[in-house]
């Protein structure tokens, strides 16, 4: 898509492989409109389910498409862009094969049009964030071998002695989600679309939700605590607050969410001492979590001025936020007399989107906007205004969606558990689902904001890639591991 | 009881999460001496990356630190009193099952003595008690309305219970049996049988039973062999039999739908049908109420003429 010029070294110096960068970057932003108008059209679902048309667009196939195209079409893409710019950026190296990055660039998007097309025709392993047939989760296991090729090789050839705090999280990232996708998805195939768990009963779901909250925790979480790490201090011009404190959280971090699995799992058939143990270490969670937020935010400590008249830092430190918040959230719910309450409502989509919405994209968003102007030999985003309305749109978005979970959540939760004297239930289940409606109309709503501000940004890059033309900065010459 | 087959893992479970526990202490208290003077800034470690990414290197934040200490006291003192420690059992003896049996014994010893008295009034009576009828709707709307709609109106495959029309008749001790032992409803199937021509004129012929429009030659056929077949369980004049369940094909109520194709569906492929059994699970009391709910909803003077 771009001049092929441009990946020639420039009068013999050797160059960043952007090119790849900038494909993820425009596919991240693409993919974000795609998933969210999914999420969109499925929260229109709920409010009005005569929007269920037939079985290839009905709620229960596009709901998985949806969780699916955000978390690892526009969140995936978002990744591979940011750790091969960063990657190359703080190792002073360019990637060490071209070639694989390339392929990890169509493999994946080869991924994400299998399972648009397959989720919709009805093909699913039914394990909910791996919901993909066995041969697309191969693909998927061969797209990430070449993926943790690149980035470690490219580590492995770095010029600067020490490994940026970044590229730690990154790596954490690449590492985990290979185990847990290998482990989750093991499978029997019976026939080429259709393969049963190689586990069964409460250890299935064990192992699903191990994978399930550490996808969280590794996909959504240290991968894009890398991209903090790189963007927040870069965009705000500041150090890093605590290098201290990015060690230990790092570590606490990465060892403790590999336990938290089980609380998904609260009262059902999983042993008392896996819940216990589940629940005790995703108390644990909440430290190391907003050590990553603490790192964040206090880097902006002598900058906060930057905040009134830059969008993008506005979006990062929103994102910031929203991560803290959540990592609040999540401990709480885990504790079991809350999770009782808080369990199958739709008080926990709310708390997966103000980390999804709130921190995920918005972290993600900020970032594209970073690159972008980079990636095509600009100074800035061909508007500022446009990402400030964005930076709005998606703010007032993410608080209608989650404060309406939230409500609709904690309603539904206490119609179920009310009794009457003799001892019957109050509230049919339709009446739940009745009293649901007003919350489900705010979200679509929410929604809607937030995919129109996705829509502005995409115009703002197209006009933006227009105006400029595609940019391979050059490697440092001298490398500076003489300094460190 | 046991979650481990073998003594070994509940050990192996409980080492690691003490470790586990020991290990995250130790990383903090690791952290703990190292202190910032009052009034001096931290200096940045000296590393730089990519032209200008330096970090400081600022002692952990004290609050934080106190934070995550709490977080661990309190996972040590939750795994002392609720099982977690592989097989140690907890110094409460908590289980998950013991809390949901102690919950309901709680909650059935409140309300005995209404459905003591419930139980003394037979069904007939009770369907004209308000508040009975308002507890009856409640179970209703929890435990049947999955099957036979909010409305006890059913869908296709599940009965209408508000009509005059009985699978297994809508006298209180016929609905109290329903409800106490299940039913199972079958209709064989006979496509391979009959073959197809034969199934059109069976299907016919119990048109012409329902007084539909049928094709009075192929009608003329099907009654020979209904009448060699069908009438095992419909019997003779097709009105069927409330002691199996087989359903009167002559009224206007059809369960699976009353089209020359659904009859035809239905003769080829047969249908099966279950209403399950609720005495184990809800009790003799609950079951007697939802008798008595779904008896007052029925259409009772034709109901109690019905054979």
């Amino acid at each position: 898509m771009q001049a092929n010029s441009a990946l020639e070294p420039h009068g013999g110096v050797e160059t960043f492989n952007y090119r790849v960068v900038r494909q993820f970057s425009i596919m991240t932003v693409v993919w974000g409109i795609v998933g969210m108008l999914v999420g969109v059209i499925i929260a229109a679902q709920m409010a009005w389910p005569e929007l269920n048309f037939g079985p290839y667009f009905h709620f229960g196939r596009l709901r998985p498409l949806h969780t699916n195209a955000v978390i690892f079409a526009f969140g995936g893409c978002a990744l591979f862009a940011t750790s091969y710019y960063v990657v190359q950026r703080t190792c002073g190296v360019r990637l060490i094969s071209d070639k694989l990055a390339a392929f990890t660039f169509w493999g994946w998007q080869l991924v994400i049009v299998a399972a648009a097309i397959t989720l919709p025709l009805g093909y699913t392993s039914g394990k909910e964030y791996a919901e993909l047939e066995w041969p697309i989760d191969i693909l998927i296991t061969v797209v990430w071998l070449s993926y943790a090729y690149v980035f470690f090789g490219t580590i492995a050839r770095r010029t600067q002695k020490h490994i940026y705090v970044a590229n730690w999280f990154y790596g954490a990232f690449i590492l985990a989600v290979a185990l847990l996708h290998v482990v989750n998805s093991m499978a029997i195939p019976a026939g080429a679309w259709k393969s049963y768990s190689a586990y069964a009963g409460a250890v299935d779901a064990m192992v699903q939700w191990w994978y399930g909250h550490n996808a969280v925790g590794f996909f959504l979480t240290a991968a894009f605590l890398g991209m903090m790490y790189y963007f927040v201090p870069k965009q705000a011009g500041r150090p890093v607050y605590s290098y201290r404190l990015s060690v230990v959280h790092f570590w606490a971090l990465v060892f403790t969410y590999m336990w938290a699995g089980p609380h998904h799992l609260h009262y059902t058939a999983l042993p008392d001492w896996t819940q216990s143990v589940g629940m005790a270490f995703s108390i644990i969670l909440l430290a190391p979590s907003w050590g990553g937020m603490i790192n964040g935010i206090m880097t902006l400590s002598g900058a906060w001025h930057k905040l009134r008249t830059d969008p993008i830092l506005k979006f990062m430190i929103t994102a910031l936020s929203f991560y803290g918040m959540s990592t609040f959230e999540g401990p709480m719910m885990s504790i079991k007399t809350v999770n009782a309450l808080s369990h199958y409502t739709d008080w926990t989509i709310g708390h997966v989107h103000s980390g999804a919405l709130g921190w995920v994209a918005m972290i993600s968003i900020g970032s594209i906007y970073y690159l972008i102007p980079r990636l095509f030999g600009r100074e800035k985003m061909y508007s500022t205004k446009l990402i400030d309305v964005h930076f709005m749109m998606a703010t007032i978005g993410v608080v209608l969606y989650i404060a309406a979970m939230w409500m609709a959540g904690i309603t539904q939760g206490q119609m179920w558990r009310q009794t009457n004297m003799d001892g019957t239930l109050t509230h049919a289940f339709i009446d739940s689902v009745k009293a649901t409606y007003p919350y489900y109309y705010v979200r679509v709503l929410g929604g809607a904001l937030y995919l129109g501000g996705m829509f502005l940004m995409a115009y703002n890059m197209a006009r933006t890639i227009m105006q400029g033309k595609a940019f391979d900065a050059p490697v440092p010459a001298v490398s500076q591991h003489a300094h460190a | 009881m046991s979650d481990f087959f073998s003594e070994f893992w509940g050990y192996w479970v409980a080492g690691i999460v003490v470790v586990s526990l020991i290990w995250l202490t130790y990383l903090l208290i690791s952290q703990s001496v190292v202190k910032l003077p009052k009034g001096q800034q931290a200096d940045v470690t000296g590393h730089k990356w990519d032209g200008d990414l330096e970090e400081y290197n600022n002692p952990l934040p004290m609050w934080w630190m106190g934070l995550f200490y709490l977080t661990i006291i309190f996972a040590v003192v939750y795994l002392a009193l609720y099982p977690g420690l592989g097989a140690y059992q907890g110094s409460k003896g908590w289980t998950a099952v013991g809390q949901y049996e102690q919950e309901s014994a709680a909650k059935d010893k409140d309300v005995k003595p209404l459905y003591d008295k419930y139980l003394k009034v037979d069904v007939a009576t009770l369907a004209k008690d308000p508040a009975a009828q308002k507890s009856g709707q409640s179970l209703f709307l929890t435990y049947c309305m999955q099957c036979h709609g909010s409305d006890a109106r059913g869908a296709k495959g599940f009965p209408n219970l508000t009509d005059a029309d009985w699978l297994y008749g809508g006298k209180p001790e016929q609905i109290l049996e329903t409800l106490n032992a299940g039913r199972a409803g079958q209709m064989p199937a006979f496509g391979v049988a009959f073959g197809e021509e034969k199934v059109k004129d069976v299907a016919n012929y119990v048109q012409k039973l329902a007084s539909k429009k049928y094709d009075a030659v192929r009608a003329a056929r099907g009654q020979a062999t209904f009448q060699q077949v069908c009438v095992a369980c419909h019997q003779a004049d097709g009105k069927g039999s409330q002691l199996i369940g087989a359903p009167n094909l002559t009224d206007t109520v059809w369960l699976y739908g009353g089209s020359e194709r659904a009859i035809t569906e239905t003769i080829t492929n047969g249908r099966k049908n279950r209403m399950p059994a609720w005495k184990e699970a809800l009790g003799e009391g609950k079951v007697h109420l939802l008798a008595a709910y779904v008896y007052g909803l029925s259409d009772k003077p034709e109901a109690g003429a019905k054979p």
